[in-house]
């Protein structure tokens, strides 16, 4: 049962990032994005991490999918239903892309990893991630948050009227 | 479901499709979401390799980081397409080319 809902949600990923791909209508792209996001959820929870599984769908379906439905809606003209999008150099782009996905496929499936079917038990790991937080990674944890800082205060400044 | 190969499938199909995305499409908005798509596939990529080879959290704290960098570069892309739209009236990027002149 298990092995088919991990099959069922990695179509899911694959379907949706696909219609985000190619797909014609930018509000479709948009909403196929939030099929993909829950999707990586669902293979975080497959993947024992819990944490990482609600931070997903906190950060990506709660805020970032949020901005970016703003940013359609506040640069096009609302007046159809049908917000279309167009591409250009589709061949020569599917041409590079499928060459780079060979590249990766070649490179990384006949390679013997330690390991790889050998998966780590299920244990907590929201404490785990907090005690590293706040001893290996406490530099990046500070910088990190100069950071988030430094993009409020340049997201608000740039999205002013007079610059 | 347990074995490494099927995440790490998974990862490059949606690496590829994000980076197709980057490449083709002319809205910015678009793009941004390329951009996710491919974030998404380098964390599947990090926890894939922390459950199966390393058996540690350190996978899980960079995707930690790489999404709050998501998050962040998200607010800043939209202000600058909001700029564009303000300027231009369109955010088709190929036609954003005034530095080239």
């Amino acid at each position: 049962m298990a092995d088919f809902i991990f099959w069922v949600i990695w179509a899911l990923i694959v379907a949706s990032a696909a219609l985000v791909a190619f797909g014609n209508n930018l509000i479709h792209s948009v909403f196929a994005l939030m099929g993909t996001f829950l999707g990586v959820a669902g293979i975080y929870i497959f993947l024992n991490a819990d944490f990482l599984a609600v931070t997903q769908i906190v950060v990506y379906v709660g805020g970032i999918l949020v901005l970016l439905v703003f940013g359609i809606m506040l640069t096009n003209q609302i007046t159809t239903a049908r917000i279309s999008q167009s591409s250009v150099q589709k061949g020569l782009g599917l041409v590079v892309v499928l060459g780079v996905a060979a590249i990766i496929l070649t490179a990384v499936l006949p390679h013997d990893w330690v390991g790889s079917t050998l998966p780590m038990a299920f244990t907590d790991t929201v404490s785990g991630i907090g005690k590293l937080l706040f001893t290996d990674y406490l530099i990046l944890f500070e910088i990190a948050s100069v950071l988030l800082l430094g993009a409020l205060i340049g997201a608000a400044t740039l999205a002013r009227k007079e610059l | 479901m347990d074995h490494l190969n099927s995440y790490l499938v998974l990862s490059a199909i949606l690496f590829s499709l994000g980076l197709y995305t980057v490449v083709t499409r002319r809205n910015a908005v678009a793009i941004l979401m390329g951009v996710e798509l491919i974030l998404n596939a380098a964390n599947i990529n990090f926890v894939a390799f922390s459950k199966f080879v390393t058996h540690n959290l350190d996978g899980h704290l960079m995707s930690v980081f790489i999404i709050m960098l998501a998050a962040a570069e998200a607010a800043v892309a939209l202000a600058i397409v909001l700029n564009l739209y303000n300027d231009r009236g369109h955010i088709n990027v190929d036609e954003a080319n005034a530095l080239k002149q």
